[in-house]
């Protein structure tokens, strides 16, 4: 037994790790950022060409037919770099199409050639799919992330009460901006007026594909919050080693140093439950649905925290809007959304292990 | 990464699985819930030891040149976790196995090897750990209890104090002030001495949970042979936290299962208690709380799953260690309270009051748990600690 990356997989993460300091700097995150999308085409094409957007994806799909741990390798690196746009909704896109076998359009996905991202929330948003009401296709869809940049929009609806899954090309919906807290993935409102569509999946297959996709998807969020948390962590510990206040570095008192400690137990308490989920995922085991809701209902309240310290241990340069901590922060809290918050997952695990 | 067990492990837990299934003590499950005097349990664990040892199950991952079984940390972690899951009763020599033992294996001459490991595996000889005093606790370099040299002994004088199972020792790793003029940190030395020496007095204390599992120990004037010399003169330092690394490296593999299993009976105990007119199960509230300590005890099995294969590859336990001891510590507080809620009115009643649920367990293990951010190390040691060694931060004393 060993609980720890092989050496494939260390290698797949220091090369993620070079290759995003090299192609996607802060500099190239705020600009990005800035842009309408918070998406960028040219990064978007080296990352393909590295082979990231298709990781888990299988080899006769186009991808390179890694397991989740690899997902999760490369992920927290993405997290550790705030790489913008729209990886994570067009894993879960991919996600779907790999679990409801659409693996024409699962290759040009993990090409890079084609963008997709998931249309699932509505009005009263919630992560359960029972709570998609939204009839074949006419209504809204709110929160879908990075709609302006796809290609593709997979709709969960309701086809005379069975839950369906379309695939619909991304001209033929209204995409209005939400503007949210996160500048760096974009979330947008979805109008839909009985378009063309492609039914990918409908009743029991639709809903196992969504429970499955959605567990790749989490498994990565969790793995790039995991990232997130360390990075905010580095930044925060780099500022209370060298600010001195009272003729000292504030990070030799107690109550900075403690905040900081705090930091590294939920970093590591999420690198911990991400990993596991992530085996688990790949191992196929009964628990991994549990796995994985232990590991989003931790770095759910984990990140958050750990946002709040690296915020609070930076005194003033922490509020600024100069310093990074507040890209992250802002990440924090919609990936802390994304996929269901930490009560969200409780009641699922409380499902698994209470009845 | 690979979390399944290698051929070689699988039949190593089946082994062990079989032997524990076979050999348990059926009485013990009852026992450990019953009243009975501290010394009449102890001998009762003692004999258990030694039935372990008899069959080759006790240091399995110390040199088998020792009585040791010569097998792996995984190994050794999975046979803990075997036990935990068997129900069967822990260890009596407890503090040897864990901590001082190891010391002896880094630390200790050939001679002292041969002399003292093997009666620590078959509990012939029970050892204990003097290393805080009255003024010297989380700030344990500043230690007062002196040594001087005279001749081939060094006579000691000094008090030690929450020294656990000092009240059944045979045997002591204490850390002694040899040489008072230097730095604090350097003037300390290693010894192990005999708890039979005269001038040694062992008096109890009487903890906030009601039981006397610490001791004080005063020496007077005890002459300790030169040859009990545990490393170097005034390299003591090095010894002592070598010991504490042991402390916080594998403590926590058995207390993953018993929280589980603490959990399970928690869930079992909300299914059957009123809340509001319906199982406290079904309380969404409730739900919440438990799910959240789910999750932390997976969280801490499997912080501390990545700890062990670390340890497994390097050989030695790092600082991390300490993260394991917040997170053991802590948790089990928040475990413990929750447990409170649950059980409302009948969370407080003690043993032996009609109405006590499991014999009153859950009263003793809230107020055990006060005791977890404070032994081994407090929550705030260990945070510095974390912020010193393991995040670089400059030192805060």
């Amino acid at each position: 037994m060993q609980f720890g990356l092989s050496e494939s997989q260390r290698i797949l993460q220091s090369n993620a790790r070079k290759f995003f300091a090299a192609e996607c700097p802060m500099a190239e995150v705020r600009r990005i950022m800035e842009t309408d999308t918070a998406h960028d085409a040219k990064l978007w094409r080296a990352m393909a060409e590295q082979g990231f957007l298709g990781v888990v994806f299988p080899e006769e799909a186009g991808g390179m037919g890694l397991g989740y741990v690899e997902l999760a390798a490369l992920a927290e690196e993405m997290g550790r770099a705030l790489v913008p746009g729209a990886f994570l909704s067009n894993l879960f896109a991919g996600a779907v199409m790999q679990a409801t076998g659409a693996h024409k359009h699962l290759a040009e996905i993990a090409s890079g050639g084609k963008t997709a991202t998931v249309a699932l929330l509505e009005a009263n948003p919630n992560w359960d799919p029972q709570a998609i009401h939204m009839p074949t296709l006419a209504g809204e869809k709110l929160f879908v992330p990075d709609a302006a940049s796809a290609s593709w929009l997979i709709v969960a609806a309701r086809d005379a009460g069975a839950l369906a899954l379309y695939l619909v090309d991304s001209h033929k919906a209204r995409i209005v901006p939400m503007p949210a807290m996160d500048l760096t993935r974009r979330l947008y409102k979805v109008t839909f007026d009985h378009p063309a569509a492609e039914l990918l999946a409908k009743g029991e297959a639709a809903r196992k594909a969504l429970d499955q996709a959605m567990d790749v998807a989490t498994v990565a969020l969790c793995a790039e919050m995991t990232g997130g948390m360390q990075r905010m962590l580095d930044i925060a510990v780099d500022y209370a080693k060298t600010r001195k206040q009272f003729g000292k570095p504030i990070g030799q008192y107690q109550a900075v140093q403690h905040q900081c400690a705090d930091m590294l137990l939920f970093t590591e308490g999420s690198r911990s439950a991400t990993y596991y989920a992530a085996d688990t995922m790949t191992e196929a085991n009964a628990d991994s649905h549990t796995a994985v809701s232990v590991a989003k209902a931790y770095a759910s309240d984990a990140c958050r925290e750990t946002g709040n310290r690296a915020v609070q241990v930076q005194g003033g340069m922490g509020f600024t809007w100069e310093n990074d901590t507040h890209l992250y922060y802002r990440r924090a809290k919609a990936s802390e959304i994304a996929f269901g918050d930490a009560a969200f997952h409780r009641e699922r695990i409380a499902r698994a292990v209470i009845g | 990464m690979d979390l399944n067990l290698t051929p070689q492990e699988l039949r190593f837990r089946d082994e062990a699985r079989a032997w524990f299934a076979a050999n348990v003590p059926k009485d013990w499950v009852k026992r450990r819930d019953e009243e009975e005097s501290m010394a009449g349990r102890f001998e009762y664990l003692r004999a258990w030891q030694r039935k372990l040892y008899d069959a080759g199950w006790a240091g399995i991952s110390w040199p088998k040149d020792f009585g040791g079984r010569g097998a792996s940390v995984m190994e050794q972690v999975i046979f803990i976790e075997e036990m935990a899951r068997a129900e069967a009763p822990p260890m009596a020599n407890v503090i040897a196995l864990g901590l001082i033992g190891p010391t002896i294996i880094a630390f200790g001459t050939p001679e002292q090897k041969k002399r003292y490991l093997a009666k620590m595996l078959s509990a012939e000889e029970i050892w204990c750990q003097g290393f805080s005093e009255p003024n010297a606790g989380s700030d344990l370099a500043s230690l007062s209890t002196t040594a001087v040299l005279d001749g081939d002994h060094f006579v000691v004088n000094g008090q030690k104090v929450w020294t656990s199972y000092a009240w059944a020792a045979d045997w002591c790793e204490l850390v002694v002030r040899t040489d008072p003029a230097a730095p604090k940190h350097k003037g300390l030395t290693a010894l192990l001495v005999d708890m039979h020496t005269p001038g040694v007095e062992v008096r109890g204390l009487k903890q906030m949970s009601g039981e006397s599992e610490f001791g004080e120990i005063f020496f007077r004037d005890v002459r300790v042979p030169v040859a009990n010399l545990l490393g170097k003169v005034n390299e003591g330092w090095t010894v002592a936290m070598g010991t504490l690394m042991h402390e916080r490296g594998t403590f926590g593999a058995a207390l993953q299962v018993n929280y589980r299993r603490n959990f399970n009976r928690l869930v079992e105990i909300a299914k059957k208690i009123d809340r509001n007119g319906k199982p406290a199960a079904q309380d969404p509230l409730i739900r919440q709380k438990l799910a959240q300590c789910y999750a932390e005890i997976e969280v801490m099995r499997l912080n501390q799953l990545r700890a062990f294969s670390r340890i497994n590859e390097t050989g030695v336990p790092g600082p991390e260690g300490s993260i394991q001891k917040i997170v053991w510590s802590e948790l089990n507080q928040r475990f413990q309270q929750v447990a409170m809620e649950i059980l409302g009115p009948y969370g407080q009643l003690a043993h032996g009051s009609p109405g006590a649920i499991d014999e009153g367990q859950w009263a003793y293990g809230y107020l055990r748990s006060r005791g977890n951010t404070i032994e081994a190390g407090t929550s705030e040691i260990q945070r510095n600690i974390i912020g010193h060694f393991v995040l670089g931060l400059p030192k805060s004393y």
